[in-house]
């Protein structure tokens, strides 16, 4: 067995990959104004990874990552279509449009792949305690699957960013001279989101769907509590995601829980604290603010 | 069916979902219309640990306390929420997807816990997550029944406060009214809307219950009484359907049912809905558009016969193409059809000629003479 499949490295690495590319993207996400979108896809990809399953008798594989991935954007666009009518807000039309494609994808597991290891609670939570028991190998070194699809996905999202850096920061800061100067900000978004989606269905057998939106917006909006420039920021989301991974593993250990909720979880303590810390300098600034108005009230 | 609606699950499982359906209804109103839908998201899944909470401290499976532990995550979830967006940089999104996401992870540890300590009984827990209406019992109808006597005896007695503050916050805020109190209120009773479903539905997908009859009943109505009343029949109907349908097809989540048909009924709400619906909008942009082009067209001829002071001037087709910059052959068919134009003979050189009849000239000279009227009633 390679050192890669050994079970404390595969759980660790994978839960580290999976954090660091979703704090990369979410990172853009939070800033934007549209956290949300995080919990529309992730809800969203369960129709498309049932149809992919339905179609292929399978979960991994660039294909069928890169399908149920189509679902996540299908649920983007469908909200926004919905919100183009003016018939209802955006945030109605999320709250419309994720639960529908995610009931149809329980329906459609229900339906089909009864007794089958595919069923809506490993969707839904996930067990990254599993990942080294599913291996391939891949130019002679036996690596997990889980692992394996996670880290493609952080190269193709890393690699995302840094091409379009400079067009990704524009577009979220001040899409009107995105546009202007012929960036195309609405074809960065798609793009941005269709990563998501992909990363999100890499991601749901280790950590599930909706602990995946933890790692998309918990670490950014930490670190965003800490800086206002956005390289900083990223840095330090990936940062406290990938700590996350193995604090969150200990804990679970400790207490015998789900691996992947405590890894999620490990996130909270991170933003408590930024939140603590933002308070009290704000308090402390008021107060000296306070103590120089009243001791100098002539000038 | 008579002898299905007399069976003892069977009425416990639509008396259930009927009153969630109504609950989430009223409630989902206002949260549609305070463009707070995703509120509900959060307290939902924020209400999982509150699930675990619950048992733990009633050692069993008593819906009375899972309830409670229920309400108070949520309502703690919610505030966690406003203090994270009123004293940091962090806009409402965030502090929405970072509380409801660490407030499910909280739920799936503590879920696990339990699970791991062993015991039969919480076995019963994992159908929180998606709900499952056959686990229903009629001792379970009772504190649901209370939640929702106390959430609706609420919208009554506070009904003017809510509806000054859905419409016009700040005027509501500048009237003395209590707004910030209000709205923890309303949130809590959003709470307490979620939690009676958390049985049948489950915390996943609660969130779609407050905002699908909601948003249905928006597109039928322009009162809030009016909206929220169909609100609460359309989320009945919703509960009622998806529970008979799951309890029918053993095997089926309830949720997802039900989910599935509010979602259904918001759809239909949206293309059909007499004035708001866009299939009869559509409908009536295209008569409106026929309308005034083919009368716009019939002005032209009109027009170019009284320059050449000849009714029965002869327009050339190309010549109405032009001035139009567009194709009008279907516009002057239509209105040969409806006898008021004709077509005469031209030479083969030529392109297809047009003529006024009678009629013709009576109806443009009518318009002309309407229009003429408006233009002077408006200078």
């Amino acid at each position: 067995m390679s050192l890669l499949a050994e079970p404390l490295v595969a759980i660790l690495l994978t839960g580290m990959l999976v954090g660091t590319s979703a704090a990369l993207l979410g990172s853009f996400l939070v800033l934007r104004g549209n956290s949300m979108l995080a919990d529309a896809i992730s809800h969203s990809i369960l129709f498309g990874i049932a149809v992919a399953w339905l179609l292929s008798g399978q979960t991994s594989g660039p294909v069928q990552i890169a399908g149920a991935a189509l679902s996540g954007v299908l649920a983007v666009f469908l909200i926004e279509t919905l919100t183009r009518t003016r018939r209802l807000r955006d945030d109605a039309a999320t709250g419309l449009v994720f639960p529908a494609l995610f009931s149809a994808g329980v329906v459609l597991i229900n339906v089909t792949a009864r007794d089958v290891h595919l069923d809506e609670h490993t969707v839904l939570l996930g067990e990254v305690g599993f990942v080294w028991l599913d291996t391939v190998t891949v130019a002679g070194v036996e690596l997990p699957r889980a692992m394996l699809a996670t880290g493609v996905m952080l190269l193709l999202d890393a690699a995302f960013v840094l091409a379009f850096y400079k067009a990704l920061k524009l577009a979220t800061f001040d899409p009107d001279l995105a546009r202007a100067l012929g960036l195309a900000p609405g074809i960065i978004f798609y793009a941005h989101l269709a990563l998501v989606s992909g990363t999100a269905v890499a991601a749901f057998d280790a950590v599930g769907v909706v602990l995946f939106i933890t790692f998309v917006v918990v670490p950014p909006a930490t670190a965003y509590l800490l800086t206002r420039r956005l390289l900083p920021m990223i840095v330090l989301a990936m940062l406290i995601a990938a700590l996350s991974a193995p604090l969150g593993y200990a804990l679970a250990i400790a207490l015998n829980v789900s691996i992947g909720g405590s890894m999620a979880l490990a996130n909270g303590p991170f933003l408590l604290l930024a939140y603590g810390w933002r308070r009290w300098r704000q308090q402390r600034h008021s107060a000296r603010a306070m103590a120089t108005q009243s001791g100098s009230p002539s000038a | 069916m008579p002898a299905l609606l007399t069976d003892y699950t069977l009425q416990t499982v639509l008396l259930g979902a009927v009153l969630i359906g109504v609950i989430s209804g009223v409630l989902g109103s206002f949260a549609v219309l305070r463009r707070q839908s995703l509120l509900g998201d959060t307290l939902s899944h924020a209400a999982l640990p509150g699930v675990c909470i619950g048992f733990m401290v009633a050692g069993a499976r008593d819906l009375g306390s899972i309830m409670g532990g229920a309400l108070v995550t949520a309502v703690a979830a919610a505030l966690m929420t406003v203090a994270i967006t009123r004293h940091t940089r962090l806009k409402m999104d965030a502090g929405l997807a970072a509380t409801l996401s660490l407030g499910f992870a909280l739920g799936v540890v503590l879920l696990t816990w339990i699970q791991s300590r062993g015991g039969a009984a919480q076995a019963g827990l994992d159908s929180f997550l998606f709900g499952q209406a056959a686990a229903t019992t009629r001792a379970d109808l009772y504190p649901m029944l209370g939640l929702v006597g106390i959430s609706l005896l609420g919208v009554v007695v506070l009904w003017k406060p809510l509806k000054l503050m859905t419409f016009d916050p700040t005027f509501a805020a500048v009237a003395g009214l209590p707004v910030h109190r209000l709205e923890a209120l309303l949130t809590a009773m959003i709470a307490l809307a979620v939690v009676t479903g958390l049985q049948m539905v489950g915390v996943v997908l609660m969130t779609a219950m407050v905002i699908a009859p909601g948003a249905a009943a928006r597109q039928w109505c322009g009162s809030l009484l009016g909206m929220v009343v169909l609100s609460a029949v359309l989320g009945a109907v919703a509960g009622a359907v998806g529970g008979l349908a799951s309890a029918l097809a053993p095997g089926l989540s309830t949720g997802p049912l039900i989910v599935l048909t509010a979602t259904l009924i918001a759809l239909i709400s949206l293309l059909v809905a007499p004035h708001r619906g866009l299939i009869p909008q559509w409908y009536r942009q295209r008569r409106r558009r026929q309308s005034t082009s083919t009368d716009r067209i019939l002005g032209t001829l009109y027009e170019l016969a009284r320059e050449h002071d000849d009714w029965r001037y002869r327009v050339e087709q190309g010549a109405v193409d032009a001035y139009h910059g567009m194709v009008t052959e279907p516009q002057l068919v239509a209105l040969a059809e409806r006898g008021l134009v004709t077509p005469v003979d031209h030479l083969p050189d030529e392109g297809p000629h047009w003529q006024l009849t009678e009629a013709g000239v009576d109806h443009a000279a009518a318009r002309e003479a309407r229009q003429r009227g408006r233009r002077r009633s408006r200078s």
